[in-house]
């Protein structure tokens, strides 16, 4: 085989499926989906499936959209509390205050894109790293969620949701069912589709796209080509915070009520979720479509271990466990993937 | 020609790499996989074993909810019943376990609700596909309305006003009340429940389960900042433990009572340094629903006469620890 030149070779066709960050999500989802579907009689089943589906949306479009802000350089660790926060500023508004649910989803929704828009700011004036910014928002939202909801309702949960105005509809929309074949799909599914194909669009089909894996990659050249590093940057962290504030709405919608303490922990399963499908935790390479497949994973597992009926006990050993391999076969394709771009 | 090797020898090296990972996921079914003795589950018909789902909302690792889920064994070993007890803090994950569960058609669901209407759906749905459900520990009020067939658990008032009551016999009058575990709203009507039994002023204090020192050194700093308080009550036996060596640290005069028992609170009130600790007994909310469900699926019967099934509070002081001591060392009280 000869050509003149390497550049108008055509890829083989492996080389051309290992340069894509997702593919090691998409082998491990695979391996892990029929791993538990021969280990239980019901994972593979249309009421397994709504059950792990179920799992892995909420997850799924928040690790959508912390893949953008990790190709992007950055991270967000007020990710996870942010679902608890949004979900208490719309129940505090429509249970305490008596407001319309829509009205306090909006509120909920400006409350969301400040804090996000905050981080962004705050990580671009101060040029300190995201991890610890964030961290601190973390931290304080924490507080917040704690304080307010004992100061306003006396409790630690606010709940109550069912009999506000406008439980309905907004229900329909976030927190209603859909039937396929007689089995009850969650629509937070639908949704974390559709947070899938915006982020999927926004990252290799748009300028904006381009934008995010320059900033990600080195910002410094990014600004002397003309990218707006600091939009780009704000924009992605409001992304997370908007991600944020959808699985807050979903979650109070649907649960009909809200712990101070919940979403804690839950911004590191993102990153997780992130790195598996690709994501580098350096920045300027990643896939919003792996991330959904890492989410897929987590969802799997999660819930395949109750199918397998294991003891729940050594869950966590399994998940880490499982996750170590999905980044090691990640880190031998990106080697591998590196030299085949070369 | 060297080059198409030098690929051929790389793609080998790529599936390998992805078979030994294929065999690092195989190969964790070791401890947790263990061939259990899988008869064909029929979990519809009354003849088969029956099947129970056991889903709490403890932590994995705490020390409460082990005993729990060693009652539900028990009672399955006991009772041939297939028992599967799996637990989550949050309440939007435990619902998925109850999805889970009810996707599963298991034989009978017994679900602890720390925060009922968070699994309101979820346990609607397991009604309508007609799962026998029964509530246990928290969420006494809403278990009959959800469709479960009883509850088994403590009234966390009244023993909480027990609690209290004690205090007060005690000669005690100035209370704090820890709580630790944001949320839950059985730990706050415990400690309403001492206010409503004690005579004196009761104040709550806030503290992270999952973070022993912070607990510590929060109750060591109230009782530092108050030096007039003379009773704590904790809710829990690993917070009691905490609270017993911040008040020796500072030489406060506050005397420790704790919601829950370990061999730690057994220790301490063999020593005299907790006075008295307030049991659930939690093993019979494991072990009485395996028995409830199986009594109600072979011979149609309800327990509790549409009333729920207390089971607690027992005071254990130290006229009574030594018996109880024995049973809690190997983690059934």
């Amino acid at each position: 085989m000869t050509t003149l030149d390497e550049r108008l070779a055509k890829p083989r066709l492996t080389d051309r499926l290992v340069v894509r960050p997702e593919i090691g999500a998409l082998l491990g989802a695979v391996v892990v989906f029929l791993f538990f579907t021969f280990a239980s009689d019901k994972f593979f089943s249309a009421s397994g499936a709504a059950t792990w589906l179920d799992d892995a949306a909420t997850l799924g479009i928040m690790a959508v959209a912390v893949s953008l802000l990790m190709v992007g350089g950055e991270f967000d660790l007020s990710a996870g509390v942010m679902t608890a926060s949004t979900s208490l500023v719309t129940a505090i508004l429509a249970t305490q205050a008596g407001w319309n649910v829509w009205l306090a989803l909006l509120v909920s929704l400006v409350f969301a894109l400040t804090v996000g828009a905050f981080n962004g700011w705050l990580v671009m004036k101060t040029g300190l790293p995201s991890f610890i910014v964030t961290l601190g928002t973390f931290l304080a939202l924490q507080g917040l969620n704690l304080g307010v909801t004992r100061l306003v309702t006396g409790t630690v949960q606010v709940s109550g949701m069912r009999s506000t105005d406008g439980y309905a509809s907004a229900g329909f929309v976030f927190a209603s069912t859909v039937d396929i074949g007689g089995t009850p799909f969650q629509i937070s599914i639908v949704w974390w589709l559709g947070a899938i194909a915006v982020a999927a669009w926004l990252l290799v089909r748009t300028r904006f796209g381009n934008w995010i894996f320059a900033v990600g990659g080195s910002a410094g050249s990014a600004r002397a080509v003309g990218v707006p590093v600091v939009r780009t940057k704000i924009l992605l962290f409001m992304g997370t915070a908007l991600a944020g504030w959808l699985v807050g709405s979903i979650n109070i919608l649907r649960f009909a009520s809200v712990q101070a303490n919940q979403g804690i922990g839950l911004e590191f399963q993102y990153i997780i979720a992130a790195v598996i499908g690709g994501c580098l935790l350096t920045g300027g390479f990643g896939s919003a479509v792996g991330a959904a497949i890492g989410a897929l994973i987590f969802g799997m597992a999660r819930q395949g271990i109750v199918f397998a009926g294991w003891d729940n006990d050594w869950f966590m050993l399994f998940l880490g466990i499982m996750l170590l391999a999905a980044v090691l076969v990640n880190n031998a394709l990106r080697r591998r993937a590196e030299r085949v771009r070369r | 020609m060297s080059h198409r090797w030098e690929r051929a020898r790389r793609s080998g090296r790529a599936v390998a790499s992805l078979l030994a990972a294929g065999l690092l996921l195989a190969s964790c079914t070791g401890p947790a996989a263990e061939p259990k003795t899988t008869a064909p589950a029929a979990a519809s018909t009354p003849s088969g074993p029956l099947k129970v789902s056991v889903i709490t909302h403890g932590t994995a690792g705490d020390a409460f909810w082990n005993v729990v889920k060693n009652g539900a064994e028990q009672a399955g070993k006991d009772l041939g019943v297939q028992v599967e007890y799996t637990s989550d803090g949050d309440p939007g994950a435990q619902a998925k376990l109850i999805d889970n569960a009810v996707a599963q058609q298991t034989g009978g669901l017994v679900v602890s609700m720390a925060n009922p209407e968070a699994l309101r759906p979820s346990i609607e749905a397991a009604v309508r596909a007609g799962i026998p459900v029964i509530t246990i520990n928290s969420g006494e009020d809403k278990s009959a309305a959800y469709g479960a067939l009883t509850h088994v658990g403590q009234n966390e008032s009244i023993a909480g006003q027990e609690a209290g009551k004690k205090f007060k016999d005690l000669g005690k009058h100035k209370l704090l009340c820890v709580i630790h575990e944001a949320g839950n709203v059985g730990q706050a009507q415990r400690c309403d429940g001492a206010k409503t039994g004690f005579a004196g002023t009761v104040q709550t204090l806030q503290v992270d389960i999952s973070n022993p020192t912070d607990a510590e050194s929060r109750i060591r700093g109230a009782v530092q900042t108050d030096s007039s308080i003379d009773a704590v009550l904790t809710l829990n036996s690993q917070v009691a433990a905490r609270a017993v060596s911040a008040i020796k640290s500072v030489n406060a005069k506050a005397q420790v009572a704790t919601f829950d028992l370990n061999s730690d609170v057994v220790a301490a009130i063999k020593a005299g340094d907790v006075l008295f600790a307030v049991d659930q007994q939690q093993y019979e909310q494991g072990y009485l629903p395996v028995q409830f469900l199986k009594l109600y699926r072979d011979n149609a019967n309800v327990v509790g006469g549409g009333k729920p099934v207390l089971t607690g509070p027992d005071l254990v002081d130290k006229s009574t620890v030594d018996k109880v001591g024995q049973y809690v060392q190997r983690g059934t009280r």
